[in-house]
C-alpha cells in the first residue's frame, strides 16, 4: 500500500473515531496536541489500524507514536 | 414579599429529554394534552418477553448531539449532558462569571451504563478481550452521567452521583440543596439519567413480576391508582435543575422558577424491594421535608406522586400521602404518560412540579379510570382526565427506589 494510500485510510479512521476532518489529518501534525486525540482514543485508533491495515501496534509502540507521520511510517515499515 | 435570604434555594433552569419530548417544553405540553410515551417493541428477541412496553425517548438523542461526542457516551450519559445542557444554557449561569470551582454537579442514575456493559459483554463473547471499548468503564461507571454532565459545563466544585434506584433523580436534588445551603458552591447543577431499554433489564424487571403486561393495549398500561393496574412501563430519558441560592441568582438576575423550600430522605428498614404496606418510611419522608420547608400540610396543594402502577406500591405511597398531607392535596401520577424513568424519575417529576406551581395547572393522571378500592386511593383527590387549574403556593415530589430509599422534595412558587 502507497504511503499516499495509508495516509488517507489513516485519516478515514480519524474521521471516524475522533471527528478529525480529513483535509487536517497531515504528516505533521501531533495527535494530542494538534488533533485533540486523547490516550483511549488512540487506543481504538490502534484497534482500527489493525482492522484496516493488518498492522498490530504494541503498546510499547503506540506511546512512541506521536504523529500522524509516525503512525504512518509505523504502517508502512510493518504492513505484510 | 420579604428579601431573600442567604439560604433560600430557586430553581434557574430546568432540561429534559423524556418520552413526551426533547425538550421541556414539548414534554409539559405532551403530558398537559395527555399524550402517552408508551409504545410496544417490535424487536424480534421481545417475543418471549411477558412484557414488551417501553416509553422511549421522543427524539433520538443522535438528533442532539454530535456523532463523535456520542460514541464516547454511554445513552445514560448522552441523554444526561442533553438536559443538562439545556438547563445550563437556560440558567444563563455560563455567563454568570462564577468560578468555576464553585459550580457543582449532582446527577444520579439508578441502573447506569447497562448498554454499555452488555453490549461490550457481547464484544467480549464474540471477538476477545482485545476488542472491547477502551470507554468502556468511563460509559458503564454509575458516575458516568455526573461525569459527563461535569466535564459538559466546566463544573470544578464536585461532582456526586447519588445512587438510590428510582430515588436517584430527586436525591441528586436534595444534595444539590445541600450543598448550597452549606455554601459549598454558589450553583449546582442536578439531575437524574436513565437509559436502560435492553432485554436484561427488562427480563428481570419481568422476572419479579413488576412489569406491566398489557401488551395489547401500550398508552393504556401505565394506570397508576387504578383498579386495574398491573406493573410499570420501563421509560428512558434524564431531567436537570440549575439550581442556586436566591439572593446570587437575583443578583444576576436570573429567572426563577421555583424555590427549593425543603427536602428530607428516609429508609423502609422494611424489605429490600417491597415497600412498607403503610408507606411507613415514606410518609416520614414528606413529613420531614415539610419541617425542613417550615411548611404545614395545609400549605400543600399538590403531590406528584411516585406512583408507578405497581399494585403493592401505589397503595402504599398512597397511605403515606394521606398520613402525611391530609386528604386535601391533588395528586398526579404522571408517569401514567412518561413511563418509569427509574434514576431519572425524580429530577423529571420535580421539574413537572416546579411547572405544575409556575403555571397553576395540576396534570392529570391518564388511565385512571376505576380507582383501587383502598380506602387512601378512595380518600385522596388524585387529578385525572383533564389538567385541573389551581391555585398553587407549594408542592411536592416523592421518589421511592429499591432497597427503601424514600426522598420528598417540597417546592413553593418564586
Amino acid at each position: 500500500m502507497s504511503t499516499q494510500e495509508i495516509q488517507s485510510g489513516l485519516a478515514e479512521i480519524l474521521e471516524e473515531v475522533a471527528g478529525v476532518a480529513p483535509a487536517d489529518a497531515t504528516p505533521e501534525k501531533s495527535f494530542t496536541d494538534d488533533l485533540d486525540v486523547d490516550s483511549l482514543s488512540m487506543v481504538e485508533i490502534a484497534t482500527a489500524v489493525e482492522d484496516k491495515f493488518g498492522v498490530a501496534i504494541p503498546d510499547d509502540q503506540l506511546a512512541n507514536i506521536k504523529t500522524v507521520g509516525d503512525a504512518i511510517s509505523f504502517i508502512e515499515k510493518n504492513q505484510g | 414579599m420579604s428579601s431573600p435570604s442567604t439560604t433560600d434555594v430557586v430553581v434557574t433552569g430546568l432540561g429534559a429529554t423524556t418520552p413526551l419530548g426533547g425538550d421541556v417544553a414539548t414534554t409539559w405540553e405532551a403530558l398537559l394534552a395527555g399524550r402517552s410515551g408508551v409504545s410496544r417493541i417490535t424487536d424480534d428477541w421481545v417475543k418471549e418477553f411477558p412484557a414488551q412496553l417501553v416509553a422511549r425517548l421522543a427524539t433520538d438523542p443522535a438528533e442532539q448531539i454530535d456523532r463523535v461526542r456520542a460514541r464516547r457516551l454511554d445513552r445514560s450519559q448522552q441523554v444526561a449532558v442533553i438536559a443538562a445542557e439545556q438547563a445550563w444554557a437556560e440558567s444563563g449561569a455560563a455567563d454568570s462569571g462564577v468560578d468555576p470551582v464553585r459550580i457543582a454537579v449532582v446527577f444520579g442514575t439508578g441502573i447506569g451504563g447497562a448498554l454499555t456493559l452488555l453490549g461490550q459483554d457481547d464484544v467480549l463473547e464474540a471477538k476477545g478481550p482485545k476488542r472491547v471499548s477502551p470507554f468502556t468503564i468511563p460509559m458503564l461507571m454509575p458516575n458516568g452521567p455526573a461525569a459527563a454532565v461535569g466535564l459538559a459545563v466546566g463544573a470544578r466544585g464536585g461532582v456526586h452521583a447519588p445512587v438510590s434506584a428510582c430515588a436517584s433523580g430527586a436525591e441528586a436534588i436534595r444534595w444539590g440543596l445541600d450543598l448550597l445551603r452549606l455554601d459549598r458552591a454558589d450553583i449546582v447543577l442536578v439531575g437524574g439519567a436513565e437509559a436502560c431499554v435492553h432485554p436484561l433489564p427488562m427480563a428481570g424487571f419481568a422476572a419479579m413480576r413488576a412489569m406491566s403486561t398489557r401488551n395489547d393495549e401500550p398508552e393504556r398500561a401505565s394506570r397508576p391508582f387504578d383498579k386495574a393496574r398491573d406493573g410499570f412501563v420501563l421509560g428512558e430519558g434524564a431531567a436537570a435543575l440549575v439550581l442556586e441560592r436566591a439572593d446570587s441568582a437575583a443578583a444576576r438576575g436570573a429567572r426563577v422558577h421555583a424555590k427549593v423550600a425543603g427536602a428530607a430522605g428516609t429508609a423502609d428498614g422494611y424489605d429490600l424491594v417491597a415497600p412498607h404496606p403503610e408507606g411507613e418510611g415514606a410518609g416520614r419522608a414528606i413529613t420531614a421535608a415539610l419541617r425542613d420547608a417550615g411548611l404545614s400540610p395545609a400549605d400543600i396543594g399538590h403531590v406528584n406522586a411516585h406512583a408507578t402502577s405497581t399494585p403493592v406500591g401505589d397503595t402504599a405511597e398512597a397511605a403515606a400521602i394521606r398520613s402525611s398531607l391530609g386528604e386535601q392535596v391533588l395528586v398526579s401520577a404522571t408517569k401514567s404518560q412518561t413511563g418509569h424513568l427509574l434514576g431519572a424519575a425524580g429530577a423529571l417529576e420535580s421539574v413537572f412540579t416546579i411547572l405544575a406551581l409556575r403555571e397553576q395547572v395540576v396534570p392529570a393522571t391518564a388511565n385512571l379510570d376505576d380507582p383501587d378500592d383502598d380506602a387512601a386511593v378512595q380518600a385522596l383527590d388524585i387529578v385525572r382526565h383533564e389538567p385541573r387549574r389551581t391555585t398553587l403556593t407549594a408542592a411536592v415530589n416523592d421518589s421511592f427506589g429499591f432497597g427503601g430509599h424514600n426522598i420528598a422534595l417540597v417546592f413553593t412558587t418564586a
